[in-house]
Order: structure tokens, then C-alpha cells, then sequence
């Protein structure tokens, strides 16, 4: 699940400020679930600039509509006629959503309501943690199917660094070292050989330091 | 030629050598390395730079090395992957030896976290194993660590990195030493040591699984300046283990410093009688006046 929290509300006034008409447009797909840009909190955020520009003297609207998600064309589509009424579009998604709607909407000012921060594994309700940092080369079947590349602050492939202390790690004790999991789960899985094996140097440009990726799926009609 | 001189000669003929560290200052001034140089010259057998210390800018390790081999005093320049991708890292290591560095300490790094400039990316392109085993084909291969091969000069690098016998999880310590072996490292420093019990039982492991055949172990020591020190110590840094009666000693000692400095001329004369110790690494950074002591007290030279 894609998580994104939503931006500090005076940081989303100096990008929406000056302009009369506002659309803030929720997703109802991943931010819905992290409860942070769904149709509700789309609703919330519009509910709150209404009040504060007023409160301002400043002139406009603030609407609200929701789409399934922002990442397709065929959603994005759905709402022409509210953003074209909309001097400003102000996006709930995560970072796809205002450069979805940037791309469907070339002559439309665009900004982000939010800062997407993961995909998130739900570890308890209303708790998410990051698994994974879609690096392009997944390691996880040699590291007891604990990813160090998302959960190691040091993206180590080898080992523990000299810092994890008491199944921590040492940016934080409320930060679990990805390493002691690692070594927990092979141990218990009796598979503690897999370690002895020397991974790396990973294979960065496969990963966002390659450049934006892109992926076809071929056979279909695009 | 190698810079490595002294160090390798010492460990290769089977001595027992004695390394010390100097932080190289968070200015421009090369007059901070030729002091400390000259505190440390001639009581230790090479010493290490450290390379942006706790995440804490400072000046650049390779260059700091230089001006401490013009002082006669041969340094280990040490070089973390936090901050450096491997074309930097391969760059440094060809700029470093061709200034006559060749001990080259490979060590992932505190996290950035920790230092003054927190917001900075940690790059981690290699991990401690990779950029030994870079280091290593760079000298053997002699290659890049894409493979294509180095013409004219290769650097004849001797080649080290860190363990922490205290670090989690216990058993694996030792199995991840035999990681950086496999890698190509010629000699290794150990964190700090004042739990000697702890030491000799991971030693032991090093011993059971080969790893003191594969390489050189130098115990790391340090002197303790009072017993807020050793509470720090005992309970904010990661991967340390100060046991009590260490705390309790520095807390009961008149004289805090020359207590401190006694502790650890006890861990010495404790840790060279472990088979397997090849010798000892000094860290009295910010006190390199306390390292000669240590050594006339320890009978190191």
C-alpha cells in the first residue's frame, strides 16, 4: 500500500493562496486506506481552506471530488469539467496524482496536498512501516524474506553493522534491526548458511538511480 | 610502492603491532595532523584517519593521511560507504595510493543520522563486505569493480576493516569476520574493548571458524578520561559493552585519567595473551596525549 501523509496546512496555503478557484481532488484507492487523502479527508482539507480563506478575505471556491485513483487516465477523465473550472488543482494522492492530472490537464496549475512517504506493510491497524523501496531487484529470497534494503537504515546486504544492539537498530530503538530479524527467521528456519554467501554490489540502476523506469507489459494493446 | 609499509611488514612477520587514530579537524588546517602526528610518532606503528567521524564533517581522510606520512608517520586511511558511491570510492582509493596511502580501513559507517548534518542522503552504493572485496580485486585483479581492468599502476593496497564482538546478534559476529576474510581483508580492529570475557569467547570463534588464519586481528582499546565517560559509553553508544566494575573503578579512582589509562594498559595485558591477537588498536581520540603512556605502561615498544 502506498502511504502518504498529508502536508502542514500553511505549506498548502502558500501554493493555493493566490489563486480564486480551487479543486481538491481526493483518491479513493491507497490514501483512502491510509485514511490520509481519501474522499473524506479530500472533504476535511477543502472544508478547512473554505474556512481559513475566508477568514482572509479571499475570494473563490473551494470544491472537492473524489476519483477511484489518479494513477489511470480513465479516472482523471471522469472530472474535465470540474477542473476546468478550477484555477488550481489540488491533488490528495500520493505524487502520482498531481503529475496524472499535470500530464491529462496540460493548461492546469497543479499542487501537492500530501507527502508520499512508502509502500507500507500494515503492521496494525493504523500502523504502517516501510518493506519495501521498489529498488528493481528483489533480495528477499536470500535474506529469510525480510527486506534490508527497505529495512536496514544503511541498506547493508552482508550482515549487521556494528550499531544493532538488543534487536535495534542504532538510529532509534523504536527502529527494529532488519538485521537481527533477518538472522531470528534464517535461524529458526534453520537456514543460517544462506548468510555465509556474499550479495552485492546491488545493482543501483535498476532502481529509481537508473533514471524513471517504465514498464510495458507486452502482448497488450496499449 | 607501498605506503603500507610498516603495518603489513610488522603483521606479516608474525609481530604484534600497535595502531592508534587521529581525527583530522573540522577546518582547513593541516598544523592539527602535524601535531597530533608528532604526539603519536614513534609509539605506534601506523595510524588511522578517520573519515568524517560520527557523520561530522571534517577534512577529507586521503588528504589528512598525506600530511600525517609527510610527519614519517604511516597512516591507515579509513573510508566509510555512507558518503561515497563506488566510483568515488574507487577514485579515492587510485588518488590515495598514488600519494603513497595503501592501508586502506573499509568500514560502512555511522549513520548520517547521528552527525551534524542529518538531513544529508546516505549513499551505501557497497556495504563494509563489497568494499573489501573491491578493494581487494582493485589490488589483485588488478579491475574496477565492473571488471575491466586497471592499466599501469594498481594500488598495493593493504587492506583492513572493523568488528564489534558487542554488536547483536552475538553469534554472527564472528561468521560475518569470516564474510570480510572471504572478501580479501588482510587485517581487522575490533571495537573497543572492556568486556574481555565477551572478547575471548568471540575470539574463539574467530579461531574455530579460521578466521584468525585468514587475517590479522588487532584488539581495540581506549582510555577512559571519568566515569561519566564510561556511563555514556555503557549506555548511549550503540554496540558497546562497558561492564559495571569498569564504571564502578573510574567512579572510586582519585585520579580519573591515569585510572582511565590504567583500565586500558589492563585490557591490553589482558587481550595479548588471547590466542589469535596480532595486536592492539589505540582510540584515544581527542586524547592522543594519553597513547604513548598506554604504551610504556603496556611494554608495547
Amino acid at each position: 500500500m502506498i502511504t502518504a501523509e498529508r502536508k502542514n496546512f500553511d505549506e498548502i496555503r502558500r501554493m493555493t493562496d493566490a489563486h480564486r478557484h480551487v479543486l481538491v481532488v481526493g483518491c479513493n484507492t491507497c490514501v483512502a486506506v491510509s485514511l490520509s487523502g481519501g474522499e473524506k479527508e479530500a472533504e476535511q482539507l477543502a472544508a478547512q481552506l473554505r474556512i481559513a480563506r475566508r477568514r482572509d478575505g479571499i475570494e473563490g471556491s473551494v470544491k472537492t471530488v473524489t476519483v477511484l485513483r489518479q494513477c489511470e487516465n480513465e479516472y482523471l477523465d471522469s472530472i474535465s469539467a470540474q477542473v476546468g473550472q478550477a484555477d488550481v488543482v489540488l491533488s490528495t494522492a500520493c505524487g502520482i496524482g498531481p503529475q496524472g492530472l499535470a500530464v491529462r490537464y496540460p493548461g492546469k496549475r497543479v499542487a501537492p496536498a500530501m507527502n508520499t512517504n512508502m509502500i507500507g506493510y500494515v503492521k496494525e491497524h493504523h500502523v504502517w512501516t516501510e518493506y519495501c523501496v521498489s529498488c528493481g531487484f528483489c533480495v528477499i529470497g536470500f535474506t529469510g524474506g525480510v527486506c534490508p534494503v527497505a529495512r536496514c537504515a544503511k541498506t547493508l546486504l552482508n550482515g549487521p553493522c556494528g550499531g544493532s544492539q538488543n534487536g535495534r537498530c542504532e538510529i532509534s530503538p523504536d527502529v527494529p534491526c532488519a538485521w537481527q530479524e533477518i538472522y531470528d527467521r534464517l535461524a529458526a528456519l534453520g537456514d543460517l548458511d544462506t548468510l555465509a554467501r556474499i550479495l552485492g554490489p546491488k545493482k543501483w540502476n535498476v532502481s529509481n538511480s537508473g533514471g524513471p523506469r517504465t514498464m510495458k507489459k507486452e502482448g497488450f494493446k496499449p | 610502492m607501498s605506503g603500507g609499509v610498516n603495518l603489513k611488514q610488522i603483521l606479516d612477520a608474525g609481530g604484534f603491532a600497535v595502531t592508534g587514530e587521529l581525527g583530522p579537524p573540522r577546518n582547513a588546517d593541516p598544523q592539527v595532523i602535524i601535531d597530533k602526528a608528532n604526539i603519536l610518532k614513534g609509539h605506534v606503528d601506523a595510524v588511522n584517519i578517520t573519515d568524517n567521524q560520527t557523520a561530522i564533517v571534517r577534512m577529507a581522510s586521503a588528504a589528512a593521511a598525506k600530511i600525517c606520512l609527510d610527519q614519517g608517520l604511516e597512516p591507515v586511511m579509513q573510508m566509510t560507504c555512507r558518503d561515497r558511491n563506488r566510483l568515488a570510492m574507487q577514485a579515492d582509493i587510485l588518488g590515495a595510493a598514488a600519494l603513497g596511502i595503501s592501508n586502506l580501513l573499509c568500514l560502512t559507517g555511522d549513520h548520517q543520522s547521528f552527525g551534524n548534518h542529518p538531513e544529508a542522503v546516505g549513499v551505501f552504493d557497497l556495504d563494509s563486505v563489497t568494499l573489501i572485496r573491491m578493494a581487494r580485486d582493485m589490488r589483485d585483479g588488478p579491475v574496477f569493480q565492473n571488471g575491466d581492468e586497471i592499466a599501469g599502476a594498481t594500488p598495493q593496497l593493504f587492506i583492513g576493516a572493523a568488528a564489534n564482538p558487542y554488536a547483536d546478534p552475538f553469534p554472527y559476529r564472528a561468521l560475518r569476520l569470516a564474510k570480510k576474510v572471504e572478501a580479501g581483508v588482510d587485517f581487522v580492529q575490533t571495537q573497543i574493548i572492556f568486556n574481555v570475557d565477551k572478547f575471548k569467547e568471540f575470539m574463539h570463534q574467530c579461531r574455530e571458524l579460521g578466521v584468525t588464519e585468514g587475517c590479522r586481528i588487532l584488539a581495540g582499546v581506549a582510555p577512559l578520561k571519568s566515569a561519566g565517560m564510561a556511563k555514556y559509553m555503557k549506555n548511549r553508544v550503540a554496540g558497546m559493552d562497558v561492564p559495571d566494575a569498569v564504571v564502578e573503578r573510574m567512579a572510586a579512582a582519585e585520579d580519573a585519567q591515569d585510572e582511565g589509562i590504567q583500565v586500558c594498559v589492563d585490557v591490553i595485558n589482558e587481550v595479548k595473551e588471547i590466542e589469535g591477537v596480532a595486536g592492539v588498536h589505540i582510540m584515544a581520540v581527542e586524547w592522543e596525549a594519553a597513547v604513548p603512556e598506554i604504551v610504556r605502561r603496556a611494554h608495547l615498544k
